[in-house]
């Protein structure tokens, strides 16, 4: 890889207010996929820069197609423009050719809508959903020609923010980014955006005053304010620098999902994107109780949205975007009390021609159980795509330490109803390095597909069962962030022993994910402060576009790690102690660290805990400390499995019986 | 019934694929509610066909579609109503109800005619290649064929071949050609034509699609087909 040279970063003194497109275009007939870099989607704004609007500058830091889609960043874009105090346009990552020609050309990261240097904005907020894409917003700074660092930013530069599930542990891009946003976005960005334009509007006096107002924000970390304090190279606090900034960052929540209907107008690209498809959130958070999920971790309580307005968004939504599919999304659709009438109403509502094929529905998060199938098969049509499941763990032990509480009756239920209506082809998810995990945990893997292949059969002559599998990370704010992650050597030996004991084996297909890159993952993970220098290095040395496995490249971060005189062991495998300062203990997620403790204990004694929306409360913390409470419409349990629900489902052979037949 | 639209894209909108304008089509046909026919099997897909591709990259002031409906519709106003679900760029200009069994876009067209700006040294060195690729017996260009290099001909597609202007564009002077080509057996790439005239391209448009059918041209859509006049910023 090439050693990067940095675009001098310019004084936004004398912006160049202009479009950049006379300079872009000519590039374009030189890149693959130019018209990732056109704009013009469908319901895309066209803002007025004025004085008065603060302009926002929404970034996501991989590739058009992986971006676009992103609900979050759609999410603020709408409401910051239907403000009359904002405007947002948006960018994301230029790929590999285009960058060198930019770079070439010194020309810098631009915005899609009006095509304006991103350093002409007020404010570049990222959304940090993927670890390994840490590198690209150092890229995509520097592109912009803002200086890498915070510290090195003046009243002229714009403000470097980061929000998304990454941003709940802060420290690792803490160097180079003025402010991250903890928690639902739909709230906090308009407060920002006050004291922004505040700022703003009286002259832009120090930035230094603008950051300590931000902070005062609630969900809002400056890291300027806060410094780490170590004792024999070991983390022993994160502490406020100025008198009056909170000790600890509280996460922001929505209550109501309903009085946020967004997005309203869902952007429609020109090019395909991944998840090319109406998206409607049916609810946010998830109290199945996961232990190695962040996700459901750090989004409780369960909020959903009124089956209703769920069936308002969607038909508006489809006849706006001309869209034939839609996803009802969440952390695990089969759990949103509206699932069946919502579906029953999309299906019945004639498709936006008449004569044309019924409406498709997803649901990208299924439940392991025949409920779930029961659910799959009414809504998919004639065509049978693939299902996807995730047991996450081969044997129950390994399930009950991980909380997933899937009963082997469940999987099979599941695949039974699955293969006998019709599907050919199941995916499997799987984990490996999990914690207390054995030889005979990861072989169980093997046992289970083999098994499930079986059931299959009895159907079909021919089926797949595709087992994919991945190295687990432990994640901040869950109960395995004190698990020391399994060594990349170790998770590929019990790769191979699983290839070992699936080889041969008829209808199974093994997939892997790449153990190094695992590794990676964990650096930043769990990593502290000191972690910015690895990043910078990964990414003056050619490492961006981590998350793309031709791009992932172990070496880099290693030489980087030794280059900072840092250690693997110590911020990946190294199992933490009880009374040890995590470097995100002052941003709280809601969960007490109490709470967190004792499900790590609970954990490797095997002991399960079952979903408190319908069994009592745990006090994790995530209402009891926020004044919320779940907002679930269903007073039982779904049907059709037991998945820590605490129902007894002696028999698991639960009826799929909502299928319409065939289509 | 089929319909035929005849549409422009221009400006942006150009660095998008063939396969993202029938993405484009499919939605604004969808969201304008139009009875449009689907194929039938495991995954039915609206009948639409589209005539010869339109390279990315390349601009066009008439590209054709022809969409299937499941219905007889009155096309009066049709043009105007899809121009407005279209994007920036892609306009409606003509749209008309087909006659029954009438020939596909792909079998009916025989030619089409390019306007092209190329840099090219002097206008007067442009001429000269010009003239020395009309009076050449063949043109031998390598084409790329399922993963395997081919030699063509290219001579016997150039139907016509001239240069109509010339101007200067930041201190560079271009030149603008326009050339016909055949469609059939298969189609003439600008770059193709461009490295054969030795001009380095900037901008392809393509203007027209002809038919030509026992020595009588046509278009592909009639003269008297109802003319849409709504334009949208294609900045
Ligand atoms: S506070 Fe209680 S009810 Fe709320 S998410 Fe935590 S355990 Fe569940």
């Amino acid at each position: 890889m090439t050693e990067r040279v940095p675009q001098a970063p310019g004084s936004s003194q004398g912006k160049d207010v202009r479009s950049l497109w006379p300079r872009i275009e000519p590039l374009l007939a030189r890149v693959t996929k130019p018209a990732r870099y056109i704009g013009g989607e469908l319901h895309a704004a066209s803002p007025v820069h004025e004085p008065g609007r603060v302009a926002w500058l929404l970034l996501y830091p991989d590739t058009y197609e992986i971006g676009l889609p992103n609900q979050g960043l759609q999410i603020l874009y709408e409401i910051l423009n239907e403000r009359d105090d904002a405007l947002a346009e948006r960018a994301y990552a230029p790929w590999l050719d285009l960058e060198a020609l930019m770079r070439a050309s010194g020309l810098p990261l631009f915005s899609l809508e009006s095509h304006l240097p991103a350093s002409r904005f007020d404010v570049l907020a990222f959304n940090l959903s993927a670890e390994l894409t840490v590198t690209n917003v150092l890229n995509m700074v520097d592109l912009a020609e803002v200086p890498m660092r915070a510290a090195d930013r003046t009243c002229e530069h714009p403000l470097v923010v980061v929000g998304g599930h990454c941003a709940f542990n802060p420290e690792p891009m803490a160097d180079f980014v003025d402010a991250f946003v903890m928690g639902d976005g739909e709230e906090v960005v308009g407060e920002l955006n006050q004291v922004i334009g505040d700022w703003l509007r009286s002259g832009r006096p120090s930035r230094g005053d603008l950051l300590k107002e931000l902070a005062m924000v609630r969900g809002v970390y400056v890291p300027s304010l806060y410094e780490p304090r170590y004792e024999g190279g070991r983390l022993v606090g994160v502490e406020p620098v100025v008198p009056g900034t909170p000790e600890r960052v509280e996460k922001r929540t929505v209550a109501d999902l309903d009085a946020w209907p967004y997005p309203r107008h869902q952007l429609v690209p020109l090019v395909e994107v991944v998840h090319d498809r109406l998206n409607v959130e049916v609810f946010r958070g998830c109290t199945r109780g996961c232990r190695f999920c962040q996700a459901g971790m750090i989004t409780r309580p369960v909020r959903e949205r009124s089956e209703r307005e769920v069936s308002r968004m969607v038909r508006e939504g489809l006849a706006a975007s001309g869209y034939d599919e839609v996803a009802l999304t969440s952390l695990s659709t089969a759990d949103f009390s509206g699932v069946e009438p919502v579906i029953e109403g999309v299906l019945d509502s004639a498709a936006g021609c008449p004569g044309a094929p019924p409406v498709s529905v997803s649901l990208p998060s299924l439940r392991v159980d025949a409920f779930t199938v029961g659910l799959a098969s009414q809504i998919q049509r004639a065509k049978r795509t693939g299902l996807t499941f995730a047991p996450e763990g081969g044997t129950w032990r390994m399930r009950r330490v991980i909380n997933k509480l899937i009963r082997e009756e469940d999987l099979y239920a599941a695949l039974d109803a699955a293969f006998s209506q019709g599907w050919r082809r199941v995916k499997l998810y799987f984990l490996v390095g999990l914690p207390t995990e054995t030889d005979e945990d990861v072989l169980a893997i093997a046992d289970l597909s083999k098994r499930c292949v079986e059931i299959g059969r009895r159907y079909h002559q021919n089926v797949t069962v595709v087992v994919s599998v991945g190295g687990f990370v432990p994640k901040p704010h869950t109960p395995f962030q004190w698990f020391g992650q399994d060594t990349g050597a170790e998770i590929r030996r019990k790769v191979i022993l699983l290839r070992e004991a699936c080889r041969g084996a008829r209808g199974i297909s093994l997939r892997w994910h790449d153990p190094d890159a695992s590794v990676a993952e964990g650096i930043v993970s769990r990593g502290d402060r000191r972690v910015g220098a690895v990043i910078e290095h990964v990414w003056r040395h050619g490492g961006t576009f981590q998350e793309w496995s031709e791009h992932f490249d172990l070496g880099l971060w290693q030489a980087a790690l030794d280059a900072c005189g840092l250690s693997l062991h110590d911020l990946v495998h190294r199992e933490r102690e009880e009374d040890e300062v995590l470097p995100w203990d002052h941003i709280s997620a809601g969960l007490h660290r109490d709470f967190l403790w004792q499900d790590w204990q609970d954990a490797q004694a095997e002991e399960a805990v079952t979903d408190c929306r319908w069994t009592p409360c745990y006090d994790c913390g995530a209402c009891t400390d926020g004044g919320l409470e779940h907002v679930v419409a269903s007073p039982v349990p779904p049907a059709g499995g037991s998945q820590g629900t605490g129902q007894d489902i002696g028999d698991a052979r639960v009826p799929a019986s909502l299928v319409r037949g065939p289509r | 019934m089929k319909i035929r639209f005849r549409y422009s894209k221009l400006g942006k909108v150009r660095w998008t694929s063939q396969r993202d304008v029938a993405r484009m089509w499919e939605r604004a046909l969808r969201r304008a509610g139009l009875p449009v026919a689907y194929s039938q099997g495991f995954s039915p897909r609206p009948l639409l066909s589209f005539g010869l591709a339109l390279p990315t990259g390349c601009e066009s002031l008439g590209e054709y579609v022809d969409v299937a409906t499941t219905q007889p519709l009155d096309v009066a106003g049709l043009g105007d109503c899809i121009s407005t679900l279209l994007p920036a760029g892609v306009d409606v200009q003509a749209v008309a109800g087909l006659p029954d069994g009438s020939a596909s876009l792909q079998q009916a067209v025989t030619s089409c005619v390019w306007q092209l700006d190329v840099c090219a040294g002097s206008t007067e060195e442009l001429r000269r290649q010009v003239a020395g690729v009309l009076s050449a017996g063949s043109l031998p260009i390598e084409r790329e064929r399922k993963g395997r290099v081919e030699l063509d001909d290219l001579r016997p597609a150039i139907v016509r071949l001239q240069v109509v202007g010339s101007d200067q564009l930041a201190g560079q002077e271009f030149s603008t050609l326009l050339a016909e080509v055949l469609t059939q057996p298969r189609g003439v790439r600008p770059p193709e034509l461009c490295s054969v005239l030795g001009a380095e391209l900037w901008l392809a448009r393509r203007t027209h699609h002809w038919i030509e059918h026992d020595g009588r041209r046509s278009e592909p859509l009639p003269i008297d087909a109802p003319q849409v006049r709504r334009w949208k910023d294609a900045s």
